[in-house]
């Protein structure tokens, strides 16, 4: 198709090369060209923040971007959470304080608290209240997540 | 949904993004942070044919102060305005309207230009910058030109910018020492466009006189406004709870709101009262430095 681009992105570390239309989505070029299903299309307009992941270190609604944007980028998704086999501390937290239910924010959930946490490692519940408010959840309510988040943060500042 | 199809080009410098204006006029969109453009191209209410990426132009995205204005590049992120400690300290009140806009992922991207541009008349930043009195320098194939607020915005989404022009820098006046300020707005949500929105400053004199007032409202009509009968009841006094009670009275028949889905235009009406009142109120503490 006319007008393609061939960009470079690092996401999650690995470098992926690939030629896009100007008009596809960053989140649908992670989901359908790089096949990272991690990362969820909720309302495409900014609204629900399921799609959130970190650009360039700071996080951004991926549903409005364009993939070209991108060229040049580092992106991290919810799959650049866990490794060696092994949930990151923040993904602990949420199974162990039921903090999903469908699972659908889940990664934009993770996304934000991972970039709260990183940021200021011992928040408050205002904080985590305020860092999460972007993101709808629609079944699990809201304070398991909240709760989750507060316990993460001394796992995290122990790593 | 997913935006239309559309050609898609970068500038890495003005002159550049200007002749790609030049080049397809009315066709071609300016995409800066797109926080705004991308959800009306995917519900397709926008359908540009060119997209003219500015991302790339870096030297337009700056903090700084020049003598006694703060000056801010147009594709200065909205979070990095926020969180300078040159516009915390010299202009506070913009960091606030920001930290108000949206959420934290939205100010990553969103730029002040892209905000001023899209002159959406239920947006932040234009509040504070008629409070502020700021001025916005664009710039186009004939030259520069710098606009008044009042210039610059003439309705919904709508602003004096010609079809090749583009904006490239807002001035800003550092607020002198003890001045008082305030941004408030009612919204249903945290992060939710608001219902309305008010900006006041008082600018103090001796003898804990308000030299004078400045009142902005925003979500009461197709652009902000300034409530200049409610600032004229302040100037020259000594703000008393009666005189702020009077201001907000004033300030709510400057007013002129339209009912929408979100809220009629009397519930408007009303609470551009209670929060000119409030926001006063909280204006006049910053100033006895309470």
């Amino acid at each position: 198709m006319a007008g393609r681009r061939r960009i470079t992105v690092k996401v999650n570390g690995v470098e992926y090369e690939r030629e896009v239309d100007p008009k596809r989505l960053l989140v649908d070029f992670l989901r359908d060209d790089l096949e990272l299903i991690g990362t969820h299309v909720g309302c495409e307009h900014g609204f629900c923040g399921a799609c959130t992941v970190l650009f360039n270190g700071r996080s951004i609604r991926s549903c409005l971007m364009f993939a070209v944007q991108a060229d040049g980028a580092e992106i991290m998704t919810v799959e650049g959470l866990a490794g060696d086999g092994k949930l990151h501390p923040l993904q602990e937290a949420f199974r162990e304080h039921h903090a999903l239910q469908c699972g659908f924010c889940t990664p934009g959930m993770l996304m934000v608290a991972y970039e709260l946490l990183r940021d200021n490692p011992d928040p408050t519940e205002e904080e985590v209240r305020l860092a999460i408010a972007g993101v709808l959840c629609r079944c699990t309510g809201y304070k398991q997540i909240i709760d989750a988040v507060i316990a993460a943060a001394p796992k995290m500042r122990g790593k | 949904m997913k935006p239309s199809a559309f050609e898609y080009f970068t500038a890495s410098t003005v002159a550049e993004a200007i002749s790609l204006l030049e080049r397809y006029e009315d066709e071609a969109k300016i995409i800066a942070g797109g926080q705004s453009l991308v959800p009306m191209m995917n519900f397709r209410v926008a359908q540009p044919e060119v997209l003219i990426d500015i991302n790339g132009i870096k030297e337009l995205d700056y903090i700084r102060q020049e003598d006694d204005e703060i000056v801010i590049g147009a594709l200065t992120r909205e979070r990095d305005v926020e969180l300078s400690p040159l516009v915390q300290e010299k202009c506070p009140i913009l960091a606030e309207a920001i930290s108000l806009i949206g959420h934290a992922s939205i100010r990553t991207r969103g730029t002040i230009g892209g905000s001023l541009v899209h002159a959406d008349p239920a947006a932040e930043i234009p509040v504070a910058i008629y409070g502020l009195d700021a001025k916005m320098k664009v710039v186009g194939p004939s030259g520069e030109r710098t606009l008044e607020p009042e210039e610059f915005f003439l309705s919904y989404l709508t602003t004096s910018l010609e079809p090749s022009e583009i904006l490239v820098e807002v001035r800003i006046p550092v607020l002198p020492q003890k001045t008082g300020w305030s941004f408030v707005e009612l919204t249903r949500r945290r992060g939710d466009f608001y219902i309305v929105a008010v900006a006041s400053i008082l600018f103090m004199g001796k003898g804990g006189v308000c030299k004078e007032a400045r009142i902005c409202l925003g979500g009461v009509g197709p652009t902000s406004i300034r409530a200049e009968e409610a600032e004229e009841i302040l100037a020259g006094q000594v703000i008393t709870d009666a005189l702020i009670e009077k201001a907000g009275q004033k300030a709510a028949e400057a007013a002129d709101p339209e009912s929408d889905y979100h809220a009629s235009a009397e519930y408007r009406r009303d609470m551009t009262r209670v929060f000119v009142q409030r926001g006063l109120a909280e204006a006049r503490n910053r100033a006895k430095g309470g």
